[in-house]
């Protein structure tokens, strides 16, 4: 057997090996960092070379320990599956490569091993939700990276780390909880854990009550890790206090895999055997995405702190994805994939050159970034093409995800044409809030212009690796291939055969 | 009859809202723990619950089973090993978060830990 025919399983197990190897390197200079982003940048590897075999030939299908599913724990690797192992070990590539030196300034030497182990656990966690094919399973790995994620947060440098990752706990706490309930209830029904297993089961009991209260716990619990709109408050506090390469990583990444895990239950699950249930619990969703992206937006348009504002903007971009998903439709369901990849491409860019500039100025504040353009110029316009991008300007990936998104939405009729207008408003106070940095970057006169004379350009890596997000956001937005192909095919796996 | 035998699944109903209350209204960081702590048990019971089988024994085979001995479900049990695992992890780090947030403010109420936030 080859190495390769293994991935599914390693990609998730090699950080997890790492990690409590890493714990032990306390105080070695750079080397915690060097392992991490070395297991990093492999994971990174065989996710592509997994996503080249899936868009090949088709799903792969693996069974932990040759247990046969459903006795054993089967792993699933679909499309969507492949998309966000890049999305998630990218992102820690990314954010690890540009975050050395904002890593060394805001965290203390004796603390980074222990933090580079968290992070791999992090990571391991997030990868296992993505591979995964069984509920129970989801559940150990969102904790795993969850538990993770608190101590990732609860090191920032300013002591608001601590109560915004204890929010976090609870909050998330809560979120996997429900979960938790929601899948006993439907292991009570089905008598399964394996998802695959559970959709050919539920459609004997998809009337009985049971299951549509796990149905309702299942996307609370999801929720509420997700982010979603009104139950966010935790996440805007989580990236301002988090150590900036933690905001980089998580902000293009870690709400996205309760998404992903949205999707998959309502897709492959509710809406192929609750039938009307199901649309009326994704009808249910839509008010909730509207006033995410709007109140997001709103908020971020106002925020005076740059990661906190970066924060609010992200409510509102998650609305977008979880609306492509309520429309319960394969256009809607495309569109939400397509924006997984492309607002992972965005936001991660904006929060490199996010703490390009943390790392000169010692703030984040937007006021007293004046004058970061002169001082800056190759950050602040890395920020600012991402910027152009986040409010979907044509020939950016943002302006892919947006297309899609309003072409699904207007096959709604004329709530789909009010839903259109509530998507440009959200898109128009996009361009406020990016114009409010690009005005104080490049039009302000710094009040202080004594502290300015030491400022220099970020550091040559975190450089390489904005640029080469906001190339990769235009080549996105020029030849999308890549991300359509693999959402379509997903999408065509949910509405084969019976629809 | 029905109401009172199914009397797992009412306490199940009252711990979790019980917990659920206690983490929403306290402001006090421990009793938030105290209250995630009661809302993770109700879970546990839960998952304990559903295992039953009338008039089955517990999992474990001595010498050969007579005919038509029913067993309890195991695999709850072992999922619900792994929930508790994860639930005293979340409770030690949750604590080990309030300490440090009392050396930092010299306090674990929240209206305390806003009015200094502010003040700052």
């Amino acid at each position: 057997m080859s190495l390769a025919a293994q991935f599914p399983v390693l990609v998730v197990v090699l950080p997890l090996f790492v990690a409590p190897l890493l714990a032990l390197l306390a105080n070695r200079g750079n080397l915690p960092w060097l392992v991490a982003i070395v297991t990093s940048a492999l994971t990174f590897a065989m996710a592509i070379a997994l996503t080249a075999q899936v868009m090949q030939t088709g799903v792969i299908y693996y069974e932990l320990g040759n247990w046969p599913v459903p006795f054993g724990i089967g792993l699933t690797i679909g499309p969507l599956s492949a998309m966000m192992l890049m999305i998630i070990s990218g992102a820690s590539t990314v954010a690890l490569a540009a975050g050395r030196e904002s890593m060394n300034a805001e965290v203390g030497e004796e603390h980074q091993a222990l933090l580079y182990s968290c992070w791999l656990l992090a990571m391991t966690g997030l990868l296992g939700i993505a591979v995964t094919g069984d509920a129970f399973n989801i559940f150990v790995f969102m904790e795993i990276s969850s538990l993770a994620s608190y101590v990732l947060v609860a090191n920032g440098p300013k002591r608001q780390a601590l109560t915004a990752s204890f929010k976090y706990l609870v909050t998330g706490t809560l979120g996997a909880t429900f979960y938790l309930i929601g899948v006993g209830y439907l292991y009570m029904m089905t008598g399964t854990l394996n998802i695959a297993d559970m959709a050919t089961r539920l459609a004997d009991v998809s009337d009985t009550l049971p299951v549509m209260i796990a149905g309702g716990f299942v996307i609370l619990g999801v929720a509420l890790k997700a982010a979603l709109f009104p139950m966010h408050a935790w996440m805007p506090n989580a990236y301002q206090y988090a150590p900036t390469p933690v905001a980089i990583f998580f902000a293009a990444c870690a709400t996205k895999v309760a998404l992903f895990v949205m999707l998959r239950f309502q897709y492959e699950l509710f809406l192929p055997n609750l039938g009307p249930q199901a649309s009326f619990l994704s009808s249910w969703l839509i008010p909730l995405c509207v006033g995410g992206f709007l109140v997001g937006s709103a908020v971020a348009m106002f925020e005076r702190d740059l990661k906190r504002m970066l924060g609010y903007s992200s409510v509102a971009q998650l609305g977008y994805i979880v609306l492509g998903i309520s429309l319960s439709s394969s256009a809607g369901v495309t569109a939400a994939m397509i924006h997984f990849f492309n607002h992972a491409l965005i936001k991660a860019a904006l929060f490199v050159a996010v703490a390009g500039m943390v790392l000169r100025f010692g703030s984040s504040n937007i006021e007293q970034l004046a004058g970061v353009g002169k001082r800056m110029p190759l950050t602040t316009l890395g920020f600012v093409l991402a910027g152009v991008s986040l409010i979907g300007v044509p020939l950016t990936a943002g302006f892919i995800s947006k297309w899609y998104l309003i072409q699904a939405v207007l096959e709604l009729g004329g709530l789909g044409i009010l839903l259109t207008i509530l998507i440009l408003v959200s898109s128009l106070m996009a361009v406020v809030y990016i114009w409010k940095v690009v005005e104080v970057a490049y039009f302000k006169e710094p009040v202080d212009g004594q502290s300015m004379l030491g400022v220099r350009e970020a550091p040559m890596p975190l450089l390489v690796m904005l640029w080469v997000l906001v190339f990769a956001n235009i080549w996105f937005g020029i030849d999308p291939s890549i991300p359509i192909t693999l959402a379509k095919q997903e999408a065509a796996g949910f509405f084969g055969g019976a629809r | 009859m029905t109401l009172l035998g199914l009397y797992n699944y009412w306490i199940f109903i009252l711990l979790l809202v019980v917990g659920l209350y206690a983490v929403l209204v306290k402001g006090n960081y421990v009793k938030r723990m105290i209250g995630l702590g009661i809302f993770q048990a109700a879970v546990f019971l839960l998952y304990i619950t559903m295992d039953k089988v009338e008039g089955g024994t517990g999992p474990i085979m001595r010498g050969v089973p007579e005919p038509g001995q029913l067993y309890a479900n195991p695999l709850p049990q072992v999922l619900i090993l792994t929930a508790i695992v994860v639930g005293i992890a979340v409770t030690a780090l949750g604590l080990a978060l309030a300490i440090r947030i009392r050396e930092e403010y010299g306090s674990i109420e929240e209206s305390d830990i806003r009015r200094q936030d502010q003040e700052s």
